[in-house]
């Protein structure tokens, strides 16, 4: 069992219209899902746009309400309770940090970077200005940049010192899990590689997990232990990145790895026709892999460390309720 | 004896932006052709200066605060000496720009079908009729799903995927013989970005035309292009056939770049290629001497050339400066 267990959870968001304004339906955001967070390690995240993948992160923080579902932090249920001001709960609000999806909007610009940074510690620790003068310079430092750097303001830095500073943010309550929101979707390919140097430097120092959001396939591959394939608010499939990599079994998943350009241009050709080769297999085999209402399946356990929503195998469709599998990856 | 031209042909460009009383170029002395059929490349980090080179050709600069010196010459007509009413209908008409921000460049106050209608009726004189049916094909071309609902819809109510294919049915419109497409994929999943690719790819098959594709993707560079150039500090540093340029990069900055691309460790020691220190902003670009000297900082000054030039070291590969013949990486033998 990890220290974060997230169970079967749902985040639905109402949708209002009409002249009254009444709730006429849901968006099923995050609709069933589990997560296990170890120590030291990184669960990657991936799916298309809209699969929900933030809404997951930030329900994990309390920045969203979960509509059912439970999160478990050692032992203890903390649904719903990120954020409150109850001191049973600070444990977790500082162990689960979240650096977002654009680090340069998170951040206030009429304050300095000592600031910005010092403001974990100020809620988690009882530091004096200069012991967090200190703090700041050595998180700064992690992150490879000057102290000098603490007076400054978050416009006299690059894109890709920003998004750094969003890591050392992120790391200054000392927290045991970071959700990493697309740390480096918008950082050029050098600094992209700064970021995740560091973000590895600092995992191995610290025994970090990270559950890592990303579209981009190779950065996932670069960096997780573990990785999530969503769509429509679900896993499709999860498990060791071996595993989902190399022995894909969902045809969303293997649509999605097809399309993973290929760094070498002479086998172009070849490429192209297997990538279309799977996209019309995808459209021919959509119904086997979705339930009539275009829901995916629940995960069944594959092999060991891998689970995949495949359709569940009794004919007998009676049988088949919601309580069947909700799912593996404990 | 006449000698055959290419589609487009870009001669010692050069683009200052004016701070205060001096111009400083973000694109310096960029020369470049576009054949039939072709797609060339621009790669670079942020900064580089590839959607200003894009938005020089298109003649798209506020003439106040830009300069703008060399030629573009299209159809043996010099496209920089044109006035805005000839630039205006070559825009649109003979080059397509895809614009990097594609929300920007869509009208939020007006449905899809008015604003591709639009296009077609300032470019060509087709009836209400034809440009209806023409929308309906383009929108049908690039993959847009119930277009005849689809066209109906404001901006907004479209996902940036679907938004950028409009902004990619705009520029198709007219069919135009090059095509300038700025980061047409960024920030779209994988699976779109492939869609998106693929039809580019099948509308240069039909039409046979040139389009010059700005990216900083290498992996979509080594899917579709024919040619790739190299971008530094306002600078061409590398150009070659896509082949080539994978197989055989010479400049340092193409092989800092190859080298930073996220793969799968083989030591979980093992860490990423970074770059030193950043691309200077344009006022703090090195006036004489090699731009990317300061990000090696661990070849002996002696061994960078004054003012690097670029050399053709093998058919149709182009390498600024000679000193790549001793480049090494940090901690590498030389
Ligand atoms: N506050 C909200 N109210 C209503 N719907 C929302 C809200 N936030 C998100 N959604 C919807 O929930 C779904 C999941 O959104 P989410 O931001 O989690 O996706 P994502 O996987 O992070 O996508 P991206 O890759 O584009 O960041 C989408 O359909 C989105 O439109
Ligand atoms: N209108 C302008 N006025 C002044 N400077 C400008 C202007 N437009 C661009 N620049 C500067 O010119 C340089 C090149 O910018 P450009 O937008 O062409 O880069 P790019 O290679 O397209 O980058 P990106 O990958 O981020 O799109 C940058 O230093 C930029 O700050
Ligand atoms: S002089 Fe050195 S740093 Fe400059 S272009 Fe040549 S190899 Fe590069
Ligand atoms: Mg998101
Ligand atoms: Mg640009």
């Amino acid at each position: 069992m990890g220290f974060l267990e997230v169970r079967d959870l749902k985040v639905h968001y109402p949708i209002r219209g009409g002249v009254l304004n009444r709730v006429q339906d849901h968006v099923k955001a995050v609709d069933g899902v589990n997560l296990s967070i170890e120590s030291g390690k990184t669960y990657g995240l991936v799916g298309e746009s809209g699969s929900g993948k933030t809404t997951i992160g930030k329900t994990i923080i309390g920045l969203e309400k979960a509509t059912s579902g439970k999160i478990l932090y050692e032992g203890e249920d903390v649904t719903n309770k990120a954020r409150s001001r109850n001191k049973k709960f600070e444990n977790y609000n500082k162990d689960i940090q979240m650096i977002f999806q654009d680090a340069t909007s998170s951040m206030n610009p009429k304050k300095r970077i000592i600031d910005v940074m010092s403001e974990p510690m100020r809620n988690y620790f009882n530091y004096t200005p200069q012991e967090t003068k200190k703090r700041v310079a050595d998180l700064l430092e992690i992150v490879g940049m000057n102290a000098e750097a603490m007076y400054k303001y978050p416009h006299e830095f690059s894109g890709g010192q920003r998004q750094r500073i969003g890591v050392a943010r992120a790391v200054a309550s000392d927290p045991k899990l970071i959700i990493a929101d697309e740390p480096t979707s918008a950082l050029d390919l050098s600094v992209q590689a700064q970021v995740l140097n560091f973000m590895r430097r600092i995992q191995k120092e610290y025994d970090l997990s990270y559950l890592f959001i990303s579209h981009d396939l190779g950065v996932v591959q670069h960096m997780s232990d573990d990785i999530a394939i969503m769509h429509r608010g679900r896993f499709v499939e999860q498990g060791s990145k071996e595993e989902i990599y190399k022995n894909p079994q969902h045809i969303y998943t293997k649509r999605l790895l097809s399309a993973i350009p290929d760094m070498d241009p002479t086998t172009r050709a070849a490429h192209k026709v297997e990538r279309q080769r799977v996209e019309a297999e995808y459209d021919a085999q959509e119904t086997d892999y979705y339930d009539p209402k275009g829901r995916v399946y629940d995960l069944q356990r594959y092999d060991e460390e891998h689970y995949v929503a495949l359709k569940p195998e009794e004919p007998n469709a009676s049988l088949q309720n919601e309580n069947v599998n909700t799912g593996g990856g404990n | 004896m006449a000698v055959e031209r290419s589609l487009l042909e870009v001669n010692n460009l050069e683009t200052g932006f004016r701070f205060g009383d001096v111009y400083h170029n973000a694109v310096d002395d960029v020369s470049l052709t576009l054949e039939n059929n072709e797609i060339l490349a621009i790669v670079g980090e942020s900064g580089c200066g590839k959607s200003t080179l894009a938005t020089s050709i298109m003649g798209l600069h506020d003439p106040k605060n830009t300069e703008i010196k060399g030629e573009v010459i299209y159809k043996d007509l010099n496209l920089l000496d044109l006035n805005e009413k000839l630039y205006n209908r070559i825009r649109g008409n003979d080059i397509g720009m895809i614009f990097q921000d594609p929300l920007g460049s869509l009208n939020p106050l007006m449905t899809i079908y008015n604003q591709i209608s639009e296009s077609l009726e300032y470019h060509s004189d087709l009836n209400e009729e034809q440009r209806r049916a023409r929308v309906l094909e383009l929108l049908n071309q690039v993959g847009i799903p119930r277009p005849e609902q689809i066209m109906k819809n404001y901006p907004h109510e479209l996902s940036g995927g679907m938004r950028q294919r409009v902004v990619i049915a705009i520029a198709l419109a007219n069919k135009p013989p090059v095509i300038i497409a700025d980061e047409p994929t960024t920030a779209l999943d994988v699976t779109i970005q492939a869609q998106i690719l693929d039809l580019m790819v099948d509308i240069q098959d039909e039409t046979g035309s040139g389009i010059i594709l700005i990216t900083h993707d290498l992996g979509v560079v080594a899917e579709t292009a024919d040619r790739v150039a190299v971008m530094y500090a306002g600078q061409i540093v590398e150009e070659a056939p896509v082949e080539e340029l994978f197989a055989n990069p010479k400049h340092p900055y193409t092989r800092s770049l190859l080298n930073s691309i996220p793969h799968e460790l083989e030591d979980d020691d093992d860490e990423l290629h970074v770059i030193h220190g950043t691309v200077p902003s344009l006022q703090k670009l090195p006036r004489k001497g090699c731009r990317f000297a300061p990000r090696i900082p661990w070849i002996p000054e002696d061994s960078h050339e004054e003012n690097p030039v670029l050399h053709e070291i093998s058919p149709n590969h182009k390498v600024r400066c000679t000193c790549w013949k001793h480049f090494h990486f940090e901690g590498e033998d030389e």
